[in-house]
Parts: structure tokens; sequence; C-alpha cells
């Protein structure tokens, strides 16, 4: 019913409250993954196109689409949302503009901690930040006396105590789908360790060391503690299982925290579901955990009357007042007049820690690529860490040979 | 037909395999002899909402200088072929001197990507073929002794698995076999082992692929079979009932060698589309257990977020010769009954 009522009022007042841009032609086409805080994002820039033709597509292929998109000339879009991984491959390929002389014409609202710049030059404008972090259900942790864990040796401990006592059998959950989200949690973990994925100043890999072991170790102890489909469990499936009531313990993206948090499902759940911050591993005191920017780009195989109408309405949106207090469920904007809410804390928490963001080197899709594939076989048990962390380097090299990196 | 008109008549097909299936085909092959250039790669710093660092990016004016030079890439003969993500000469060389038995060198070589895909296309191809053909037959045979009158809507159940789309059909599946779902939930039940899965387990992955590939395939072969019986002539089945024959000695001494050129046939084409196996694996999300030929090169394709074109086409031709080496047999044999026939 609330939703219902928000969405009368913006339609009643959304339109007459937003001033115009005055775009008076061009053509704007936006691709972006699909998640309701871009949508609300596309949608406020929609607001002040002005006579430009809008067109948008949410897709969760969006990365599988991008470069081949990007690189015809004209590009297919005129933009593209992008994050810290997705915005290397439009700069190995040389495919994105950039935006200095936009944001000096336009870009009056945006804040200077938005803006990404590479080599002096902005690239992107970012409006979000993301994490993953710890969900925790407040009511079995209090039944069974345990304190909020800090760490994921506490996760460990107190997932194998709420199993023990019969409550639960599989008490934790993370997105461990062989691919991408395996990798990503392998990324998590080993920054989480302290490692360093290329020996410094080079691509040689440099994981197969007793960090990348505990890592392992690591995950694969978690993993024994969730369902035992958990090779195909993304993080919509996750979200699936802590909503069904079996899970205390989950990992998973903030941006996602919404969703969770809403009026649908069982309200005892809801009640219960509480954020913390990404826990640390192995002694360390940075966070297992990434820090993930979300911004736009804008591709270079397009005209200026394009790229201009694109900038001025996606500025419009990414120093946006009035969306980012709507919306303060939805995201931790990075716009200014931002208060964080309740369900920011894990951002916010992972920032305070100075949590790394994902490393935003050239060769990183290829080793998050090979960890995808490689380590799936150790946590099914046929494989030692040293093999499996070999078997990585060796398919990362390989890749990376062929694709004139090493 | 007069070989003129036959020309004629081919002409147009001939043409549209020319174009969309012969050069492509030819573009993939020299696509695979060829690497990305070495990639120049500058120190940069790079600030973003959380700081600033310093960090490398790939130089683009260098880079355009050279892809304007060489568009297709470094030249690299067959080493994409022979590097580890694929034939991976060295390492099988490297294995057989340092493995003592031949067990320990099989699980070196079949944890390499490329034997490891190949040895899943080729169990799925050796498992759902000759199952498709004996499943297809027999259930042609039952139809066509069933009354008339329930023939139609039969036939119709039969062909369902046919007109599913593959990724429909899978998921279907995937989803029953969840450690929450129907049949999920009972094996648990059954076995005892509340942490059972049919999707964590290898084997176990590997034979649901296979049932549902069976399943999938199945109407294929029915129909074609069940079209061929119609042809069957009746006389000889008479005098062999006359004879004294029994059910099983007429189909294997008249039905079976009457339709035997519709087997091959069906033999054909389902080994074709069985090394190619690709659906199931997404609609199974078996990525981590199962993968095959065709899923490496999507992988190469999609996965990464820097596509290897390169790996990708060497996989593609590679796939190509793997489907030549398995028709071979087949053709070879049609190739000299057709002989023997003139």
């Amino acid at each position: 019913m609330r939703k219902i009522l928000v969405t009368l009022l913006f339609l009643i007042f959304g339109t007459s409250a937003f001033a115009d841009c005055n775009i008076k032609s061009g053509s704007i086409n936006i691709l972006a993954n699909d998640f309701p805080a871009l949508r609300t994002f596309v949608e406020t820039s929609k607001q002040c196109k002005g006579n430009a033709d809008f067109k948008v597509t949410h897709s969760s292929e969006h990365n599988k689409i991008a470069v081949p998109a990007l690189t015809a000339n004209p590009s297919e879009f005129s933009a593209r949302i992008a994050a810290n991984s997705s915005i290397v491959p439009l700069m190995n390929q040389d495919l994105i503009r950039p935006l200095d002389d936009l944001v000096k014409k336009y870009g009056k609202g945006i804040q200077d901690s938005q803006l990404i710049t590479i080599d002096g030059k902005v690239m992107a404008v970012a409006f979000m930040a993301n994490t993953q972090h710890l969900y925790y259900r407040e009511d079995i942790l209090k039944d069974m006396g345990i304190a909020v864990p800090k760490t994921y040796e506490e996760v460990v401990a107190a997932s194998e105590k709420i199993r023990a006592s019969g409550k639960m059998q599989h008490p934790y959950a993370a997105a461990y789908k062989a691919g991408w989200n395996l990798a990503e949690e392998f990324v998590n973990m080993f920054i989480g360790h302290g490692g360093e994925f290329f020996k410094s100043g080079s691509a040689e890999p440099n994981i197969n060391n007793a960090k990348g072991i505990a890592t392992l170790n690591m995950l694969k102890k978690l993993s024994e503690l969730s369902n035992p489909d958990y090779l195909t469990h993304d993080s919509e499936a996750i979200k699936v299982e802590w909503e069904s009531g079996n899970v205390a313990l989950m990992t998973l993206w903030a941006s996602r925290s919404g969703t969770l948090l809403d009026d649908e499902g069982d309200p005892n759940i809801t009640k219960a579901t509480k954020l913390a911050g990404p826990a640390t591993v192995g002694g360390g005191n940075i966070p297992a955990a990434t820090l993930w920017w979300d911004g736009f780009t804008l591709a270079k195989n397009r005209s200026d009357a394009d790229a201009d109408a694109t900038f001025r309405a996606l500025a419009h949106a990414a120093s946006n007042k009035k969306m980012v207090a709507d919306a303060a469920d939805q995201a931790v904007w990075l716009v200014e007049g931002f208060v964080p809410g309740p369900k920011s804390i894990g951002v916010i928490e992972a920032v305070k820690m100075k949590a790394k963001p994902y490393p935003m080197l050239p060769q990183m899709g290829l080793m998050h690529g090979a960890l995808g594939s490689e380590i799936v076989e150790f946590l099914q048990g046929k494989e030692s860490a040293e093999q499996a962390l070999k078997d990585v380097e060796a398919a990362y090299i390989s890749k990376a040979k062929e694709q004139g990196f090493l | 037909m007069p070989n003129k008109t036959f020309f004629w008549f081919f002409l147009p097909t001939g043409l549209a395999m020319i174009l969309f299936i012969g050069l492509p085909i030819i573009s993939t092959g020299i696509q695979s002899f060829y690497a990305q250039h070495d990639q120049i790669v500058k120190e940069v710093k790079k600030c973003d909402p959380f700081g600033c660092t310093v960090s490398i990016v790939v130089d683009n004016e260098e880079t355009s200088k050279i892809r304007e030079a060489k568009p297709l890439g470094k030249f690299n003969g067959f080493g994409t072929y022979t590097d580890r993500n694929h034939l991976a000469v060295d390492e099988i060389k490297k294995f057989w001197n340092e493995t003592e038995s031949v067990s320990a060198f099989i699980d070196q070589v079949t944890n390499l990507p490329f034997y490891k895909a190949l040895i899943f296309t080729l169990t799925y191809c050796l498992f759902v073929t000759p199952n498709v053909l004996l499943l297809g037959f027999i259930i042609a045979l039952s139809l066509n002794a069933v009354a008339r009158k329930i023939r139609g809507p039969l036939i119709f159940g039969t062909i369902l698995p046919m007109i599913v789309t593959p990724l429909v059909g899978s998921l279907v599946l995937f989803w029953m076999i969840d450690s929450q779902g129907i049949i999920g939930a009972n094996i648990q039940n059954l076995m005892n082992d509340p942490y059972l899965s049919l999707k964590s387990s290898k084997t176990l992955t590997w034979i649901t692929i296979i049932i549902y590939g069976i399943w999938h395939h199945s109407p294929f072969a029915f129909v074609v079979f069940y079209a061929a019986l119609q042809t069957v002539p009746q006389e000889p089945v008479e005098a062999a009932i006359i004879d004294g024959a029994s059910r099983f000695q007429r189909i294997k001494h008249i039905v079976l060698p009457h339709i035997y050129p519709v087997v091959t046939f069906v033999a054909l084409i389902s080994l074709m589309d069985n090394f190619r196996v690709f659906e199931p694996i997404i609609g199974f999300s078996a990525e981590g257990s199962a993968q095959s030929l065709s899923w490496l090169i999507y992988d190469n394709l999609v996965n990464e977020e820097v596509i290897l074109f390169g790996s990708a086409a060497a996989t593609s031709i590679m796939t190509i010769v793997g489907i030549a080496i398995l028709l071979a047999p087949v053709l070879i044999r049609t190739w000299k009954e057709f002989r023997i026939a003139r």
C-alpha cells in the first residue's frame, strides 16, 4: 500500500517538481545493471530529458553486452552505468570519453568526491557505494546467547553452535555460485587476509601462498555450513533462503538490504533481520570485503550532441537531493544531501574500517575469471588448496599471455 | 534428377551456406591463430570516492597505434591451441615425466580445463546417443502397436519434451532437484542424509544432465523412427507371422534392416547435437561440476570482462574437428554403402 501511495505521489508531484534541464535535442540510451537503486537513478535522470530521445536497458547481463555494444561506431548506448570492475574493460579498449569539459559545463551539483579520475582525467561520475557485509538474525543469536560476530572465525563458531542446537541445518549463506560470485568471495577473503593479487608492478599472479591457502580454507569452512547447493546460489537465491528463515548469518551486498527489509515476506524474519559491518578474517584489521562504487560513463563512439544530452540528464540525477532523500533506503548515495539510514550501516562500517576498493587493474578481470572456475574442485573436496591455487595461476597465465599482459 | 538441375536447385542453399557458415568458420579459423598485442601499460594516479592510489592502466594511445598497424593482433600460430587452457602440450609432457603411475597422470590431465570439458562432452555423447536411439525406437514400436484412436494424443504427449525450450525444461528439473524441491527433498529422506545434494555432487550432476539429455532428445528419434515404421511393408511381416516368427524375430529380421538407413541418420544428428551440449549446463547452473566444449567457448566470450577471441576461436575449431572425428566412421560406412549400391 505504501508503495502505491509513494508511486502516486511521485506521479503527481514528480513531474512538476523537477525543473526541465532544457535539453533541446540528442538521444540518450543507457545500459545499466538491474537493481532498485539504479532504476531510481535512471528514472530520475529521465525527468529532465526534455526533447531528447530517452531509452534505457536494465539487465543483469550488462557485463556481457557492454564491450561489443560500445565498440560499434556509433555505439548502441550513449551511457553505461559501470562499477569499479566493469569500467576496466571499457578503459582497456578505450571506449569511454573523458568528462572534464562536461563536468565544467553542466556538473554544478556534482561533488568533487564523486569524480573518478584516472591520470588526471574524469572518466566516470560515481553516485552510490556498495559492499558485501554481514546480516544476522537478532532473535536467533539472542536465543543462543551469541554476540554479533566481528570476524569470520566468530561467524564459523556461531554457525556451528546454531547447527549443533538443531535450530538450523545450514545457518550460513553467501553467494557461492561457481563463476563470478564465487570468485568475488575469494577476492574479499583474500584481501581480508592482506593479500595482493599481483606481484608489485607486474601482471604476475601472486595468490599461491599462505594467504591464498588460508583464504580457501576459510571459504571451505563457510561452505560446509551453507546449504549443500551453495555452488548454484547467487545473491538472489540466498536472499530467498534468508526470507524462508533457513539462515541466521549471511554475507550479502548492501544494495540488497532494501529488498530484505521491505514489507514483503514473513514480518517476524524481517523484524529480526539486522545489519552489521563486514567481518575481518585471520586476525587482520581490514575487513574481508571490497568497496564498490557505481557511476556513469559516456561512450566515446557517440556524437557530442548525444554526449551533451546524456551527461546533462545523468548529472541531474547524480546531484539530486530529492532523489537521495526519497530513496534513502535503496542505496548508500554519494550524492550531496544524503543522510545515511539504518540500511547503510554495512557500507559506512566498511568505510570506517578502511576496507579496500575492488582492484581497478586492467588484468583483474582475467584473474577473477580464473578464480571462478578453478577453485570449485577444492570446495568439492576433490583437490588440495595448493593444487587449486596452482591451477588458478596457470589458467590466469595462459589467458594473460593471450591478452598480451604477460 | 540430372546433375544440372540439381546444381541450380542447390545453388541458393549453397550460397547461403557459404555466406553464413563457411565464411564465418574460415574467419574463426584465422582468428584462432592470433593473440592480442602486448599490452602497453603505464602508471597513473587513480582517484575514486574511497581515496587515491597509484596503479596501472592500458596506454590507449600507444595501443591504438599498434592496433591500427596490425588489426588482427599478434600472430601466435598454434600457440593458443597448445597453451594450458587448450591442448596443454607442455603440461602433459611435464606430467608424463613427473608422475609415477598412470592413474596419477590421468588425474593430472583431467584437471586441465580442455580435457575436463572433453571428457564430459564425450561421456554425455556416449550415454545419451545410444539411449536416445533405443528409447526412441521402443516408444515408436509401442505407439505403432496401440489403437489408432488414442495414437494422436499419445504422439503429442511424447514429443512434448522436444517442444519445451531446452532452457525451460532444464530449469524445471533444476528446481525439482533442489535440496528443497520435490525430487531433491525426497531423495534426502530416502537416503536419510540431510546434506545430500544432487547439485553439489559432480557424479550426480552428470547423471542429472545425462538423464535430462535423454529425456529431451528421445522425441526426435521417436518421430523419425515412427515415420519410418509406417513404410515397413506388411507382406513379409505377415509371411513371418505365418512362419511362426516371434515379435522379437520380426523386429530383428524385418523391421530393423528396413529402417537401418534412418537409424544411421538419427545417430548422426544425435551425435552432432550431443557433442555441442550447452543449454543444460546453463539451465542447471552446473558450471562448477560439468563443463562442455561449447560451454568453454561461451565462457571465453562472455564470462570474463576481457573477451578472449583467440581462445574461443581455437576451441570452436577443435569442436568442429571433434565432430568430424566422431562422425567419420558413420560417414565412411555410408559412403561405402552408397558406392556398393551404385
